[in-house]
């Protein structure tokens, strides 16, 4: 289960070497905007390395590459797909001829080596086409597993300004979710910004969790434990669907169409959400 | 693997390691300077020398400046350094 993913830059030799003691559940090395230009070579060649000599456990690892309007991004997939990461982050996606352009040359790549377990997409959209098209990117191939807004692109894409409280923001985030939920894909919301400010990003990710993300990006490390918190299931929440479930259960056994439990109407919906919060808690690794 | 100019790669922050490297007519020429060169240091030598032979450099003058990288961080910095040296991405 995926509900926090925190950037690591790519080219920093001792944040590599820690990432998976962080508590994340992905870490998404970067080889885009943490690097500069002159240091594209040097990280993609460090986090190659890394990928190759050091154990990341249960940590699932994705590696933002560059956009397809640079010279590093051939580059980036050359160096990194033989290594077989779990997903791969191109960035700024603005239509589905984007992932097309990315997931033809990671088939050439994939086949070059010999790959046959496809490597997975999740889509950053940070640019007001990439929201306006949120739906056809998140259905443009099987690849794609996730969509991810950015904000910070975004707002500079839609000349405003980014706040705190992000109702800047609120339509494309309301939009991504809709367009990865309608693609049958997961949402996961843009990282919140102010390190020092715990109790917002508590509150941004609680908002995000609202709207149907199924988790949030980290740019901090001090960030990861409250967005685990926030996006895993809480015992009232897992108790409640248990007790969702037994009384499906017995009135299907006993020829009941309709029940209740405390005092509501229990409808297909209802079931539905209460089996994804069990089975997200089965996920993390509760016991039912 | 030609050297055909001088290159570096790397940092001086904790857990990386500096490379420098430069055209030699004379074999490897090799100098490192480590904060734990008296726990690591030939084991630090001996992972600069096996990628200097998995790319197939006879000569060669190369100056480490370690501060505590774990190897697949050498291995990464002195490859890195390698290919410029090459010109390979320019």
């Amino acid at each position: 289960m995926r509900r926090s993913m925190l950037f690591m830059p790519g080219n920093n030799a001792g944040m590599l070497l820690n990432a998976d003691t962080l508590g994340a559940d992905s870490i998404i090395f970067d080889l885009e905007d943490a690097v500069s230009p002159a240091e594209k070579d040097s990280a993609r060649i460090l986090v190659r390395n890394a990928m190759k000599y050091l154990n990341y456990g249960n940590c699932e690892i994705i590696i933002r590459i560059n956009s397809i309007d640079t010279n590093f991004w051939k580059a980036d997939l050359d160096e990194i797909i033989p290594l077989r990461p779990h997903m791969i982050m191109p960035p700024k996606v603005c239509s589905h001829k984007d992932i097309e352009v990315v997931e033809d040359y990671i088939k050439k790549v994939e086949k070059k080596h010999g790959i046959d377990n496809p490597v997975s997409i999740i889509a950053l959209i940070e640019t007001a086409l990439g929201v306006e098209n949120a739906y056809e990117i998140a259905a443009s191939s099987d690849r794609v597993k996730a969509i991810f807004l950015g904000a910070e692109d975004l707002t500079a894409d839609l000349r405003c300004k980014r706040t705190k409280k992000g109702d800047e923001i609120f339509y494309s985030r309301g939009r991504i979710v809709t367009a990865a939920r309608a693609a049958g894909v997961d949402a996961y919301d843009t990282p919140f910004t102010d390190v020092e400010d715990e109790e917002g990003l508590k509150k941004d990710a609680e908002f995000a969790k609202s709207l149907g993300f199924t988790g949030k990006a980290a740019i901090s490390p001090r960030h990861v434990m409250a967005i685990n918190e926030v996006f895993s299931p809480t015992v009232e929440e897992i108790e409640y669907s248990k007790e969702v479930m037994d009384i499906i259960r017995i009135a299907k056994e006993q020829g009941k169409g309709a029940i209740s439990l405390r005092g509501k109407m229990i409808d297909a919906p209802i079931v539905e959400r209460a089996r994804q919060t069990l089975e997200a808690a089965k996920a993390l690794g509760g016991v039912l | 693997m030609k050297i055909n100019r001088s290159a570096s790669a790397g940092t001086l922050e904790s857990s990386d390691i500096y490379v420098m490297v430069e055209p030699n007519e004379d074999g490897i020429e090799l100098e490192l300077e480590s904060i734990v060169y008296n726990q690591f240091g030939e084991e630090i030598e001996k992972t600069v020398r096996e990628v200097l032979s998995d790319m197939d450099i006879q000569n060669i003058k190369i100056q480490l400046k370690d501060r505590g990288a774990v190897e697949c961080a050498i291995r990464a910095r002195v490859e890195t350094a390698l290919r410029r040296a090459e010109g390979a991405d320019d």
